[in-house]
């Protein structure tokens, strides 16, 4: 059950980025707002809809890739004769054959795409082999003998503060197995603890689990032309006035969600020209951030690719994409707050200790994340920020659905819950004390425009009931609320180009509209041709795409940090805009009117019909094209570490959970979910209840099922059946609410909506868990064991609670203190120059 | 390696079209279908019978078609997803999902859609519980499964 706000007339503010209002229809939308299918859909119903592993090109290799079976190791020789002599082996790669390292984040350069000197974790490749089928490829990989010496692992936050045995994972970071460590601190916080009537700490974990996308990962790379040694590994021009060099060019075809970074590190490691090299995404099986990095398979088959001349394929099976993982940190956390009589925040110290996994990967970020988002719910005065990652000899975690402050969330809604129920207050009401407000900048700097928190928690409370419940025991009802960003302020890189980039071509009535957005199932290229369409006066169905190609689509950083909409939607905005200009005047001069009286809408530019303004616009302008691009606001603070935090917009969402908990056996049962999401503007009101209920699904996953956990450095649940998640039969009724805040700076006022609404999920149930057994979990996921042990604790007379019960030391560096902004926005001082 | 694989002639009914194919023994049928036959809308999770993403149908009935040898589905009825339509007009379970949205990556659908069909074709008019219990082998990570519900329920109503 759905509930959304009908399409009303645009906003006062105007629509979008440099909105030319004077271009902007009036009245209402056409297509904004429609509940109208997807524009894949057909595809995908039919079995159309060529995901990377459909590919079979005639002559296709298959490639499979041999993994350390340890933890830790050093590798001592790779002998992969017999390998070679096999018949139906094309080819044998190992370290030595892609010896650059690469990464996703500039700062951590630390993979190979086959490790020759060191494996770090179970998974970790080290050959590869192309040959005719996958059987003959995958008893090649049998055939190759390593030698390893094996090295002592470090599996836990506490192993890795501590000296190393024989050496370190990584050979930077540190001190120990440390990989990163943050301090930050805004305001007065030593002021605002000693201000507080009542202080409180607490200790929460929360268990790290991975994306489990239905697809397994899945490239193919083809080499065209040229030679692959040595004169592919130079640029055209090197070596002055030289002849230009004859080099192939590879395409890939992949299940990524970032063309571009692939681009990119594919250019680094196989040393070629960003021009000799197309990565193209394929029909996509699903992300959920699982499939942001570049991964070693999809150099690997091309540089197979390139050295047998044929195409080279290679599909993880489901036990490899558990250890490709990337996933949910696993995060342990403290978190002291102080606050009045009433309830109001007046500092807030948060610690968090990351454990990273084998390599750097996002991680950076995420350790910053955890701490960047308490303040854009909550008016916290005074704030310091202590983060640690870790390095252990697992797989490396990343950007999960949330990135880094789902386990914050986590902690903190229940943090103020305990408070609250300290303090005889109601949970609800000392939240809504410390909302924060629109238009308001944060103590650590984040610029909040449009908020939607106060209505999202009023219709929630409204529509559950939740201050009427009835109280008895076994039964329990949570609240919790939420932020996430609508797209990172800042590229992963350093530069200053658009983030986001849209040409628009028009020929003889048909549109064309180009953009390197990558559709992950979440419906970017529906959101794309609805904001053309709604420009240009036509149905999303009338929009040809072509997204996600590095060599015919201009740049979008692709599917991750929830950017696509507000981003790759203002890009469109504008290129749509121009080309409606263009359009409107052909058509103005054609019947001797101003521009600004002509209609646009229903297949019709004023008099004529799309396809007869088309013509008259070509014979006017020529070839009809245009261009639109999005580059965030410069908002980050002055501060370093600024860079992680900033968006142009936050979306909102609030939550309830009812759920029966059964005091003799631990299981817990949800009955219903009621959740409201800020979504700024729904451009596609199904699409955005599509995204909506799949957050909660898996926040309700998260909470209750999912673990990505390890014995000896083997995956405790490396299979679809051991690792459990939600089920058609264990998926409770979910009611949604759209809330439209309407974004000064969204495309017609359009925020994210793929991530946020998953992070109340997990506090409310643990909320709901307390109501109802009056027993904390104090971290997920829950499981029926946790409860009962609980229970347990309380009736000896111990506190009623499970969860960590000490925070490890760890040797933060001093903070560096920030001077907070002006809260008021228009009053503020400009952020960064 | 040498390797002895030995080969049979299968003869399969698929979408209504008999073939005959010299298979190793040991493919499984979602290998064939996808590999030999090209009929990749048969997607694959997991090739271990967990996941229900490669369900097809043998004599109306879904089954996994990744724990499956050709050889023991001769002279059945094999439905895939590219059979379910009839010429370009959706099958009105594809056209619900279509409409309301029940897809999103598609990855998991044409093996839901076909546990779909399975269920509307005994049972005209199923319960919300039903159709859980009838879907409960399909995972899908994106939906949350609220939409598919639906869709269904939506199919059904249109069926009757």
């Amino acid at each position: 059950m759905t509930h959304h706000p009908h399409p009303g007339l645009r906003p006062d503010l105007p629509a979008g980025r440099g909105g030319e209002e004077n271009l902007g229809p009036v009245g209402e939308f056409s297509v904004i707002g429609k509940p109208l299918p997807g524009v894949n859909a057909v595809a995908k119903v039919t079995g159309r809809a060529v995901y990377a592993d459909d590919m079979l090109p005639v002559r296709t290799l298959h490639c499979r890739i041999l993994r350390s079976p340890h933890p830790h190791a050093r590798i001592v020789s790779v002998d992969t004769s017999a390998a070679r002599r096999m018949p139906g082996v094309q080819a044998v790669i190992t370290g030595s054959d892609l010896p650059i390292k690469f990464g996703i984040l500039p700062v951590t350069q630390d993979e190979r795409a086959l490790e020759h000197e060191k494996v770090r974790y179970v998974g970790d490749p080290i050959a590869a082999v192309a040959a005719v089928d996958e059987e003959i490829a995958a008893a090649a990989c049998d055939a190759i003998a390593v030698e390893y010496e094996v090295l002592e692992p470090v599996m836990s936050i506490e192993d890795a503060l501590a000296p190393a045995k024989k050496e370190r994972i990584q050979d930077y970071g540190g001190p120990n197995n440390i990989h990163k460590l943050v301090a930050l601190e805004f305001g007065d916080v030593d002021g605002g603890f000693a201000r507080a009537d009542h202080v409180r700490e607490d200790l929460f974990f929360f268990q790290g689990n991975t994306h489990l996308p239905m697809e397994q990962h899945s490239a193919i790379a083809t080499f065209e032309g040229g030679s692959a040694g040595g004169s592919a590994s130079r640029g055209p021009r090197e070596g002055g006035d030289s002849p230009p060099q004859t080099v192939g060019k590879v395409t890939l075809w992949s299940s990524t969600q970032v063309v571009h970074y692939v681009h990119r590190a594919l250019a680094k490691v196989l040393e070629l020209p960003m021009n000799r090299i197309r990565v193209i995404g394929a029909a996509h099986g699903g992300g959920f951030g699982g499939k942001t990095d570049p991964f070693a398979h999809e150099i690997i088959v091309c540089k197979l690719a390139m050295i047998t001349g044929r195409p080279v394929k290679c599909t993880l099976t489901r036990e490899e994409v558990f250890y490709a993982h990337r996933g949910r940190h696993p995060v342990l956390m403290w978190v002291r707050t102080g606050v009045t009589r009433d309830g109001r925040i007046t500092a807030m110290h948060f610690r968090s200790a990351l454990d990273g996994g084998a390599y750097g990967s996002y991680g950076v970020a995420s350790t910053f994340y955890t701490g960047a988002l308490q303040t854009v719910t909550y008016d916290i005065p005074a704030y310091r920020f202590e983060g640690c990652r870790v390095f252990t000899n697992k797989p490396p975690c990343g950007p999960k659905r949330g990135h880094g402050t789902p386990q914050p969330r986590f902690a903190i809604e229940l943090h103020l819950e305990k408070i609250a129920h300290e303090l005889g207050l109601d949970p609800v009401d000392v939240k809504q004390r410390n909302f924060v407000k629109p238009m308001t900048r944060t103590v650590n700097w984040l610029r909040i425009t449009s908020c939607g928190l106060e209505e999202c928690t009023e219709r929630v409370m409204a529509a559950s009931g939740y201050r009427r419940r009835e109280r008895k025991p076994g039964h329990g009802m949570g609240f919790a609320v939420s932020t996430y960003m609508s797209g990172a302020g800042t590229a992963i890189y350093w530069n200053d180009m658009p983030h986001s980039e849209v040409q628009i071509k028009v020929d003889r009535g048909g549109v064309t509209a180009y953009c390197g957005a990558m559709d992950i199932g979440q419906g970017s290229d529906s959101v794309l041709a609805a904001i053309v369409a709604e420009e240009l006066g036509l149905h999303p169905a009338d929009i040809r795409l072509v997204t996600a190609d590095t060599d015919t689509t201009p740049i979008d950083l692709g599917s991750y940090s929830s950017r696509v909409t507000f981003m790759a939607g203002n890009a469109a905005l504008e290129a749509a805009r121009k080309m409606r200009a263009m359009l409107v005047e052909a058509a103005a001069a054609k019947m001797g009117r101003e521009a600004a009286s002509v209609e646009v809408g229903g297949g019709r530019i004023g008099e004529f019909s799309f396809e007869e303004a088309s013509i008259l616009a070509e014979a006017r302008f020529g070839t009809l094209t245009s261009a639109g691009s999005y580059t965030p606001p410069k908002i980050a603070g002055p501060y370093k570490g600024s860079g992680v935090g900033p968006s142009p917009a936050y979306s909102y969402s609030a939550c309830v959970i009812d759920l029966d908990a059964d005091a003799r056996t631990g299981l817990v049962h949800v009955n219903k979910v009621w959740i409201a999401h800020d979504v700024g503007r729904a451009i596609n009101p199904l699409l955005v209840e599509g995204q909506v209920e799949g957050s909660v699904y898996m926040g309700l996953g998260e909470a209750l099922m999912e673990e990505q956990a390890f014995r000896k450095g083997l995956h405790k649940w490396p299979s679809m059946l051991e690792y459990k998640s939600p089920t058609f039969l264990d998926m409770p009724d979910v009611e949604t609410f759209i809330v439209e805040s309407v974004d000064p700076e969204g495309p017609y006022g359009a925020k994210e909506a793929g991530q946020g609404p998953l992070l109340p999920v997990p506090p409310a149930v643990c909320a709901a868990i307390y109501d109802a057994l009056g027993v904390w979990i104090d971290e997920v996921p829950v499981t029926p064991e946790k409860v009962v042990e609980a229970l347990r604790r309380k009736k000896k007379g111990e506190p009623g609670r499970f969860g960590p019960s000490t925070f490890p030391a760890i040797p933060y560096p001093p903070c560096i203190k920030v001077e907070p902004p002006d809260k008021e926005l228009d009053r503020a001082s400009p952020a960064s120059i | 390696m040498a390797r002895d694989v030995q080969r049979l002639v299968v003869a399969l009914n698929v979408n209504g079209e008999r073939t005959e194919l010299l298979l190793p023994v040991h493919k499984t049928l979602l290998e064939v279908l996808r590999e030999e036959m090209q009929l990749t809308g048969t997607k694959h999770g997991c090739e271990l019978g967990e996941c229900g993403t490669c369900t097809v149908l043998v004599d109306g009935r879904p089954e996994l078609s990744c724990l499956l040898l050709p050889v023991q589905v001769e002279g059945r009825v094999i439905t895939t997803i590219e059979g379910m339509a009839s010429g370009s007009t959706l099958h009105p379970l594809q056209q619900a999902f279509v409409e309301l949205g029940a897809a999103q990556c598609g990855y998991c659908t044409p093996g839901i859609l076909l546990s779909a069909k399975s269920l509307l074709e005994t049972t005209d008019r199923p319960s919300r519980e039903e159709i859980r219990e009838a879907l409960a082998g399909n995972l899908c990570r994106c939906t949350g499964y609220a939409k598919i519900l639906d869709a269904v329920e939506l199919a059904a109503g249109r069926m009757r």
